[in-house]
């Protein structure tokens, strides 16, 4: 097949677009402390964040996914004004700046907040500034991607099957289990992947949210902002590592996600 | 055991408003055009539309519309097969026959498939499957829960013509052995003549015509009808000793009666000649060549005009009269060659 060809100055103009994307990374990659990353990545407050951030990221993946797939199926059962609704708070926190999703956070589960208030005075309970914090802030971020990733292989999943189900008996959870939601997998996988990579880079709202506390709440994107004032090496090997979980994960899904053939 | 039915669904400015009965036994096919509503008209019976109506097997109450009453199509008790298998892609052949039964489900099915000689294959998944192999064990999954109702959508249509057969030679065999109502839909005359007892013929959204299969052809009563019996169908008002067209012209028949006829004429009877013929004929129409169509040994001839027609003649008539899109001619159809019967 021969293609129109691209004019050049559109050329030169993609160019220059590529070139944003390229340069920092390889600003990244050059100024890296190649010598010192497995020493950096060892230094116990490196350490610490890097484990929290992958507790926090996949307890919200988790959690993303006990929520997300039943409000996803419910999101692609509606129709109407209520599915537009229901479709717009969904994907409210991926337009949403994470610091106004933080500083809504706080105002729901703050200890004068909505629900922390009384959370706290019933219960002692107190949410923000806890790791706790993290996972929530995570998850509100990161979860509208695992449930537009899933709704959209509910509306692409053959309805036959699930009628063919109830024809044979199959009561509505049945056919849940059995039927939609082992077919549904690869958009499950693909909208978890996508979520916990959310979730994994998240950092304005955890910072409003949960604060900036090593060891409880302090994950690899604000150690890397703290670290960069004090120690730069740290905070460029902090982002190596996740540039490369950023592309494993473009890489990984290059099928699945970006519609190649 | 009968189905009563009354069924009037309307969406999307299309309206389906179908009233049917079908007795115990009875292997019904539904027969129609794309669009005619067949496939709204068999998932309806399954619950899977909702209707306004009332549908009822055995005395059991479906639906009613007046008290609201839906029963779902998992509480129904209906075997679906689809036109292409939909059998469940992760799972194996056997544990798609077994997905609808409750206990023992393994073992039963394990037996259906060494009954049906797909024991075999109880391991292997659809994808392993061909298109023949998987329709009839998407065929086992629905049979082997026992429904009362058995529903069959284009179950046929999918597989490939060299398969068609040997398929439907089972598939006979299968609804001859099953003991409950069976209704087939599909657009293959072929298909509903072979496996059914009674055709029930759906257009636009109501049923046009219904009856044995030969009663069906031989007095049809739609244009879809005629076209696959072959068939010339005209529709006109009886004046006695002729019907007359919505156009004027008329055809000579004794009998006519008074009132709105149908009328056959076969294709072979339609006689075709360059130049007006004189003598007995009583019906002599001029006509034009719309179209030529070989099959085997016969032509079929396409005729515009006040009566159009279709003509059935030889190879050496298409070549001595010089016959082609456009030539203008003449046709002659003896009165006693056509049959007509009340509208």
């Amino acid at each position: 097949m021969s293609q129109a060809r691209v004019p050049a100055p559109l050329m030169a103009l993609a160019g220059l677009g590529l070139l944003l994307f390229l340069l920092p990374v390889a600003g990244l990659v050059v100024r890296a402390p190649w010598g010192q990353v497995g020493q950096e990545l060892l230094a116990p407050q490196t350490a610490t964040a890097l484990g929290l951030s992958i507790f926090c990221s996949v307890t919200a993946t988790a959690i993303a996914l006990v929520l997300g797939i039943p409000l996803a199926l419910v999101l692609s059962r509606t129709t109407g004004t209520l599915r537009s609704v229901l479709r717009a708070l969904t994907t409210l926190p991926m337009v949403l700046p994470p610091v106004v999703g933080g500083v809504a956070l706080l105002l729901a589960f703050g200890r004068r907040g909505l629900i922390g208030a009384p959370l706290y005075q019933l219960f002692g309970v107190q949410i923000p500034f806890t790791t706790t914090a993290a996972v929530i802030a995570e998850t509100f971020v990161a979860m509208p991607f695992l449930v537009i990733a899933i709704e959209g292989g509910l509306r692409s999943l053959d309805q036959r099957y699930e009628e063919a189900a109830r024809a044979l008996g199959a009561n509505s959870w049945k056919v849940f289990a059995r039927v939609t939601l082992p077919l549904l997998r690869p958009a499950i996988f693909s909208g978890a992947v996508l979520c916990w990579a959310r979730a994994l880079g998240e950092f304005g709202a955890t910072i409003t949210f949960a604060g900036n506390l090593p060891g409880r709440t302090q994950t690899v994107p604000l150690a890397v902002y703290i670290a960069l004032e004090s120690k730069p090496d740290g905070a460029i090997v902090l982002s190596l590592v996740l540039l490369a979980v950023s592309l494993a994960i473009l890489i990984g899904l290059r099928d699945r996600w970006l519609g190649e053939p | 055991m009968s189905l009563h039915a009354t069924i009037n669904v309307e969406r999307n400015g299309f309206a389906l408003s179908v009233d049917m009965t079908v007795f115990d036994g009875e292997t019904v096919a539904v027969l129609g055009p794309n669009g005619a509503g067949k496939t709204t008209l068999l998932r309806a019976l399954a619950g899977l539309v909702r209707i306004t109506g009332h549908v009822e097997l055995d005395g059991f109450v479906f639906d009613d519309s007046a008290t609201n009453r839906h029963v779902p199509t998992e509480e129904r008790q209906v075997g679906l097969v689809f036109q292409d298998h939909v059998l469940f892609p992760h799972m194996t052949v056997l544990q798609n026959v077994a997905f609808g039964l409750r206990r023992d489900g393994e073992r039963i099915a394990g037996a259906w498939l060494e009954r049906a000689g797909l024991g075999d294959k109880a391991n292997a998944l659809p994808s392993q499957l061909s298109g023949g192999q998987a329709q009839r064990v998407a065929l086992l999954r629905t049979l082997v829960t026992e429904p009362r109702l058995l529903l069959l959508d284009e179950p046929l249509s999918a597989l490939d013509v060299s398969i068609r057969a040997e398929v439907r030679r089972e598939l006979a065999r299968q609804l001859a052995a099953f003991k409950g109502i069976r209704i087939l839909v599909t657009h293959d005359p072929l298909e509903a003549i072979a496996l059914a007892d009674r055709l029930v013929v759906l257009e636009r959204g109501k049923i046009v015509q219904s009856g044995s299969p030969i009663d069906v052809t031989a007095k049809p009563r739609s244009r879809f009808v005629a076209d696959l019996a072959g068939v010339n169908l005209l529709r006109g008002r009886g004046r006695g000793d002729h019907i007359e067209l919505d156009n004027g012209a008329t055809i000579a028949v004794p009998g006519a009666g008074e009132d709105d006829v149908f009328a056959v004429i076969h294709p072979h009877a339609v006689a075709l000649y360059r130049t007006k013929p004189e003598g007995t004929p009583r019906n002599v129409w001029p006509a034009r060549v719309e179209d030529l169509d070989l099959h085997a040994e016969r032509v079929r001839v396409r005729l515009g005009g006040p009566v159009p027609l279709v003509a059935e003649v030889t190879t050496s008539a298409v070549r001595d009269l010089h016959l082609e899109p456009g030539t203008d001619a003449w046709v002659a159809v003896k009165a006693t060659e056509i049959s007509v019967y009340p509208a």
